[in-house]
């Protein structure tokens, strides 16, 4: 197999041009194929021989694990990874994917020094351009998070652009990114060498061999079906790129893959007269929608179009990504882009137009991880494009998690879980693929949200809300209100609010905050997930116990905050627990927690047939009662006396509110505020709003979104579950001591390493920076990821952030490590470290002083900033 | 006349003279052209006569213009917008799209569109759509008036009704003169399809509807009593031929209204040129008295597009009208009758309504003028005869009638004034239409394959092609679409909006040095309806 497969690279490498490609390619395994017979089991088997498939299998192998088989339907690197443009950037928004891309380059950088296959590895640098002072903001930021990770980046002049690249026109540029370790490669060598790598280290690889479907018994990979026979194993990984949503579906228990394909076009030019230098710095420019890149002498340049071409929607794509043809007239626009920003191109003669599909996934982060419903199913796919650029580290992550359980970074932004079947419409992707792709080399602002694929789950309340101004953003499928436009002001347009400052719903905000901190608000929020616990004995309690940290065995009609925690004590999920009775458990989560929490339960609780999980989000509507005037609406209609003393906080009562009965109250808002969240059976859910509003009148009432609820929770320090808390940080990091009962008799699930960590000391820690010397009206705004600074040292990054109407400053939520000044170890964090420091947020590149908190702000400047407000007007009724 | 323009004098004589000639500069006053030696120069630079007020109008505009011209703008260029010329070109467009099920058969039109730009102030051409409500079919018309717009006028609101009561069987026409006799509720003979500037004359409506009525209680009287198939390409001959006659008769006769009678002397003394289309089902007939032209796009196999002429021009260039115009008079003539491609060196179209310049007796033609009003009387042109006028008449409406069986693959048929066949080659035009009508999605691919095509090339042709596109997206009217190309296009046959802007601007004066009044209509046929027929038949 090694020799088969070294002997394609070989062949290959003698004649390294474009053209002569396929047929190299052709004649080596065509004729071995049919010699070769399956190995009846193997513990892993990947489908997909392109670089993420490549790329698993060198990482599995590395870390040691054997039995690895690796299935391609046609030839090696010969799909999407063999169109790949090749170029290596690890300028981009996310800070996993810039770690993983970080990863790839330093891998490919070393890749053929340790397969001697070579790989076209070439540090280039690139160079990110800006035509508007928002693009270089957008710049900025990357720059700075780029610096803190120690990737070399600096922001430059349009005149040194210029003298970094001899051909651009940079009379319309404000400045550029330059990120000098930026490197290109051919990445179906990479893909190449890497299966050399992982076959030397005893991964089987077969090219020719089709996956038909996956055998699942029990929940449990037990095999894969190929068109040459089955394999029986124990964890399948789908790498099947473009044909991997096809595949997931094919399955008897399908699973849901959400990806889809665009038609993406790169140019290939014949060489320059007198070639350009081969380490001429790749060319992002992203106003212009293109890329430009050195290739062979002349230019491969390709972009990313604002009217993408969707295709393989019906899904008969086998293997017809060979020959689909090239469309000039749609290439017009990137092309004019081009000779705008290259004008000496004009005499350059084209080779070719490539047709190459890329895969997009409808939030633009690709797809990695278990299957919910399927255990030992992995998914690595969807990479919008950067295949390259991730392929390493996804690989490697995908690999850590199938090895040691989790990854060693946080990658719940690309969890295949953060999708549940909802997504996997066809007409749904097709559509928001299309707003995806153009996304790309979109400016991307803070609080952006998909205008494609909207409106499926929605509250019954939704139109009545619309109807009073509501302006939506969408979680997981599901509308919720983001503010309400009162009548008679108007908003920007969609593209003229995209702003990086004080964003022109501030006012609208205002109000809606001041009126929960003055009266009452009604937020609906039904899209939290919702799951109900019932046994017929006590096995409800009991695992319960085993899963959460907090002591659940509380009265009846008790809430309980509380982790959901794995093995290293890192947050699965935070969520609230009420008890409804002796045996059965009302249980409230964030909106994308669906697949993931309901995946974890099914996998630790027993199967027991007298132990019942249900999912019930859809059967109620929640709507959240903010504010000191909540308790009198509520006693207003239900006739009930609603005192602390009869309903203290963190209660749960089941009453009637107006006619409706059976509604269920709970004596908490998810904010720090005084209110009432309602979980009203949606029958009903109509009734009680309008109920509601017409008694609240007297109080004030007024609708409210989830901005001001962000607001209000953030400048209390309510920390939120996939923004501050995530699988990597404890309940000890984040001041969720309470919220942990490590004594409650019962070894739960993370207890251990909460132990260790309280004696040991945390290495980070959660707090709150309050931004001093910022002007909201005239600076950056901070969004999250932005660098904190601590005594002038890199001390950790945000993870949210708000404006507190209440404190008139930003808050920012974010981690602070200690990294030792010697070898950039992690150091313990102490509450004394946290209080000595002074503190800076770095926003695009300019540092803002910041105060650090550990414990939310007192209300003493609050009230008195209150007392000073009274007036006149506030002794008349509203 | 004011004394400034007088500043101006060589500059305006030049131009002016430069109309009357014709022949010495590119002049597109081809219907009529008066020789010089009958109209004193000096006249003609002082007071400019009411028959030249079609040709120029007041100088006070004029001078403006050129006054504007020489000294406040001439560095800066005045752009129409894209939405001005948009506005300009859309201004008469009109759209019609027969209802899928009319109640008696399945049409084999879909619908047509028609558009008309003017270059005359006012404009002289006219249009007319109206589905015959008594017998079957549609009847499309477009009408290329000259000296006026008086004729193309009338014979655009009459022409019709003449064809549709020729075509009406006996029992349905003595229905209606009884109706008319008792006073009952007329039968309604035509369903117009009019653009809102399209208007009819309500003060010589009796005058017309009495002559109608005439011609057919004649037919009535005629008609021996046997039911004949009634052939319409013989009663589009006699439709086109009775009005002529009445118009010829109206205005010999007079009207004691005086308007009326200085209406009817207008439209006997200027003329008009028509292309009559008559659809039912798959027979298509043509009649045609004149220059303008009906052009059938038949889309070949392959999906290309080729033009099927449906009509002969009665010009000059025709050597069967030349040839006719030779025998028709004394062989002395034969040089004088046609000059300069002209009728007796004056009009350009050899049939033509009206014009009774060319058809009446001299002796006629004094008797009316003397008794006609005064605006008659010093109106030089009417005045005028001909040269060489020694045998009328000179000159017919008799049309000459083309009959084309409708196949699958005959698409759309476009009737077009001169004023777009002297900017257009028939191919291009039936290929823009084509192209238009089928979308551009059929436009071939490009792909590079094995030739040296730089990125400059390919985006030069890239270009173009949007451009192409994007017209084609921007109107919704295939005439519209047409009139674009005609204005604007460029040496390479794509519209090039400068060139479009600047045509759009010019002052009126000008404007009809440049081109001609433009009026289209193009009919689109229901291939499906069209091949069921066939399939019938069959």
């Amino acid at each position: 197999m090694l020799y088969r497969l070294l002997s394609i690279v070989q062949r290959q490498r003698t004649s390294p041009g474009w053209q002569t490609w396929s047929s190299t390619r052709s004649s080596t395994s065509a004729t071995e194929s049919h010699s070769v017979t399956l190995p009846a089991q193997a513990y892993v088997v990947i489908c997909g021989g392109g670089i993420l498939g490549t790329s698993v299998a060198y990482h599995l192998s590395k870390m040691g694990w054997q039995d690895i088989v690796l299935l391609e339907q046609g030839r090696l690197a010969a799909g999407s990874t063999r169109f790949c443009a090749g170029i290596l950037s690890t300028a981009r928004h996310s800070s996993i994917e810039q770690k993983m891309a970080d990863y790839s380059n330093k891998l490919y950088c070393h890749l053929e020094q340790e397969t001697g296959i070579q790989t076209g590895y070439l540090r280039t640098g690139s160079i990110s351009l800006a035509q508007t002072q928002d693009r270089l903001i957008s710049l900025k930021r990357i720059n700075s998070r780029l610096n803190v990770v120690g990737i070399p980046s600096e922001i430059i002049s349009p005149k040194k652009v210029a003298e970094l690249h001899p051909f651009l026109n940079v009379h319309d540029l404000v400045g550029a990114l330059h990120v000098p370790e930026d490197a290109v490669v051919s990445s179906p060598d990479v893909a190449l060498a890497l299966a050399s790598a992982a076959s030397q280290n005893g991964v089987q690889i077969y090219d020719r061999t089709s996956v038909l479907h996956v055998l699942i018994k029990k929940g449990q990979v037990t095999g894969v079906e190929t068109d040459k026979g089955q394999i029986e194993c124990q964890y399948f990984v789908n790498c099947a790129g473009q044909w991997a949503y096809e595949l997931g579906l094919s399955n008897e228990e399908p699973v849901s893959i959400p990806l889809h394909a665009c038609e993406h076009f790169y140019l290939l030019t014949r060489p320059w007269e007198t070639p350009l230098q081969s380490n001429t710095p790749t060319i992002v420019d992203a106003d212009g929608r293109i890329y430009i890149r050195n290739w062979q002498g002349g230019i491969l340049s390709g972009g990313f179009e604002k009217n993408p071409k969707p295709i393989f929607t019906e899904g008969k794509n086998q293997l017809e990504i060979q020959n689909l043809r090239e469309d000039w007239d749609h290439f017009e626009p990137l092309l004019s882009s081009l000779l705008r920003r290259m004008p000496v191109l004009e005499t350059l003669e084209i080779l070719k137009l490539v047709n190459c599909p890329e895969t997009f996934t409808p939030d633009m982060k690709c797809i990695m991880g278990e299957s919910p419903v399927v255990q030992g199913y992995f998914v690595l796919a969807g990479m919008n494009s950067a295949g390259l650029s991730l392929g390493g580290g996804a690989g490697k992550f995908l690999a850590e998690w199938m090895v040691y359980g989790y990854p060693t970074e946080n990658v719940w932004e690309l969890d295949l879980q953060r999708f549940g079947a909802l997504q996997s419409s066809r007409t749904f992707l097709r559509h928001r693929v299309m707003e995806v792709m153009p996304l790309m080399y979109d400016l991307k602002v803070p609080r952006w949200d998909f205008q494609t694929g909207r409106q499926l789950r929605t509250s019954p309340l939704y139109d009545r809300l619309d109807a009073q101004g509501a302006r939506w953003m969408e979680k997981h499928g599901f509308e919720r209100p983001k503010y309400f436009v009162p009548p008679n002001k108007d908003l920007l347009a969609l593209e003229q609010s995209k702003t990086f400052y004080k964003p022109d719903w501030f006012d609208i905000v205002e109000s809606e905050v001041k009126c929960c901190k003055e009266a009452v608000c009604v937020i609906d929020m039904s899209s939290f997930t919702k799951f109900e616990i019932t046994s017929t004995g006590d096995q409800a309690l009991e695992s319960l116990q085993y899963l959460f940290s907090n002591d659940l065995d509380v009265p009846v009609g008790h809430i309980v905050h509380t982790g959901m925690l794995n093995e290293c004590g890192g947050y699965e999920n935070d969520c609230s627990i009420a008890r409804l009775n002796k045996r059965s458990f009302f249980m409230i989560s964030p909106t994308d927690q669906q697949v993931h929490c309901w995946a974890w339960l099914n996998k630790y609780m027993p199967k027991d047939s007298s132990l019942l999980l249900e999912d019930v989000t859809w059967k109620y509507t929640a709507l959240n009662l903010i504010g000191p005037r909540a308790v009198d609406v509520l006693s207003e209609l239900s006739y009930a006396p609603m005192t602390p003393d009869h309903f203290p906080t963190l209660f749960c009562k089941e009453m009637s509110v107006g006619y409706a009965n059976g509604i269920r109250v709970m004596s908490m808002t998810h904010t720090g505020e005084p209110g009432f969240m309602l979980y009203i059976p949606i029958e009903y859910a109509l009734h009680v709003y309008n109920e509601v509003m017409s008694v609240g009148q007297k109080y004030g009432i007024r609708n409210a979104g989830y901005y001001a609820l962000r607001s209000l929770r953030i400048e209390k320090f309510f920390a939120f579950w996939g923004q501050d808390l995530n699988t990597l940080t404890t309940p000890l990091e984040c001041g969720g001591e309470s919220r942990v009962k490590l004594e409650k008799g019962i070894d739960f699930i993370g207890r251990n390493a909460l132990l260790q960590q309280k004696q040991n000391g945390v290495y980070k820690r959660l707090a709150m920076f309050i931004l001093d010397d910022h002007d909201t009206d005239l600076d950056l705004w901070p969004w999250w990821g932005e660098p904190i600074y601590r005594n002038g040292k890199y001390a950790g990054k945000t993870t949210s952030s708000a404006y507190s109407y209440t404190l008139d400053r930003h808050v920012c939520l974010g981690y602070v490590h200690n990294f030792s000044e010697d070898n950039g170890e992690e150091q313990v964090v102490t509450a004394d470290f946290i209080n000595r420091g002074e503190y800076e947020i770095d926003i695009a590149g300019h540092r803002f002083q910041a105060k650090a908190k550990l414990y939310p702000v007192t209300s003493f400047f609050t009230h008195k900033r209150r007392k000073d407000d009274v007036e006149l007007s506030d002794f008349h009724g509203k | 006349m004011p004394a400034p323009t007088q500043l101006f004098f060589p500059l305006i004589r030049n131009c002016e003279l430069s109309r009357i000639y014709g022949t010495a500069c590119y002049c597109h006053h081809k219907h009529l052209c008066c020789s010089p030696t009958y109209i004193p120069q000096n006249r003609l630079r002082y007071t400019p006569h009411p028959a030249y007020a079609t040709f120029c109008r007041p100088r006070e505009n004029w001078w403006q213009y050129t006054q504007g011209r020489r000294y406040a703008s001439t560095p800066q260029k005045f752009y129409l917008t894209p939405p001005q010329v948009n506005s300009i070109l859309k201004a008469n467009e009109y759209s019609f799209k027969v209802p899928e099920f009319d109640g008696k058969n399945v049409s084999s039109i879909l619908g047509f569109d028609s558009n008309q730009l003017p270059a005359n102030a006012p404009i002289e051409d006219r249009r007319s759509a109206a589905t015959c409500l008594q017998t079957r079919g549609m009847l499309l018309g477009v009408f290329d008036g000259h000296a006026g717009c008086a004729c193309s006028q009338a014979v655009s609101e009459r022409l019709f009704y003449y064809i549709a009561v020729s075509l009406l069987p006996h029992e349905t026409l003595l229905e209606i003169e009884n109706a008319v006799e008792s006073g009952r509720a007329l039968l309604p003979i035509l369903q117009w399809h009019k653009h809102p500037n399209d208007y009819f004359s309500k003060e010589a409506s009796k005058l017309y509807f009495n002559s109608l009525r005439t011609y057919w209680q004649e037919l009535i009287d005629l008609n021996t009593g046997e039911s004949a198939d009634i052939d319409v390409k013989e009663a589009l001959i006699n439709a086109f031929k009775r009005l002529d006659n009445d118009i010829s008769l109206e205005a010999q006769v007079g009207d004691p209204n005086s308007f009326l009678n200085y209406l009817v002397l207008r439209v006997a003394f200027s003329g008009a040129t028509a292309c009559v289309a008559h659809v039912d089902g798959v027979d298509l007939h043509v009649a045609n008295t004149g220059d303008s032209r009906a052009m059938l796009g038949v889309q070949e196999e392959d999906g290309s597009w080729s033009a099927v002429t449906l009509s002969n021009d009665h010009n000059a260039q025709n050597e069967r009208e030349l040839e006719r115009l030779k025998l028709e008079h004394p062989k002395n003539e034969a040089k004088s009758v046609v000059k300069q491609d002209r009728l007796l060196g004056l009009l350009m179209p050899f049939r033509a309504f009206g014009d009774v310049k060319f058809k009446w007796s001299i002796d006629l033609q004094k008797r009316v003028i003397e008794s006609g009003p005064d605006q008659l009387n010093d109106n030089e042109y009417t005045k005028f005869i001909p040269p060489n006028y020694h045998t009328p008449p000179y000159l017919t409406a008799e049309p000459e009638v083309t009959y084309h069986r409708l196949r699958p693959q005959d698409k759309f048929l476009v009737l077009a004034t001169d004023g777009l066949w002297e900017t257009m080659h028939r191919q291009d035009v039936v290929r823009i239409v084509g192209e238009y009508l089928t979308g551009m999605h059929q436009q071939q691919p490009i792909a590079v394959g094995g030739y040296k095509v730089t990125l400059g090339q390919m985006h030069g042709l890239l270009t173009e092609r949007r451009a192409k596109m994007s017209s084609v997206f921007e109107d919704q009217n295939a005439a519209t679409h047409l009139i674009r190309h005609a204005v604007g296009n460029n040496e390479f046959g794509a519209v090039d909006h400068e060139r479009l802007s600047k045509m759009l601007s010019l002052p009126e004066e000008l404007a009809r040095m440049y081109r001609d009044d433009i009026t289209i209509i193009v009919v689109q046929f229901n291939s499906h309806v069209v091949g069921a027929y066939q399939n019938q038949e069959q």
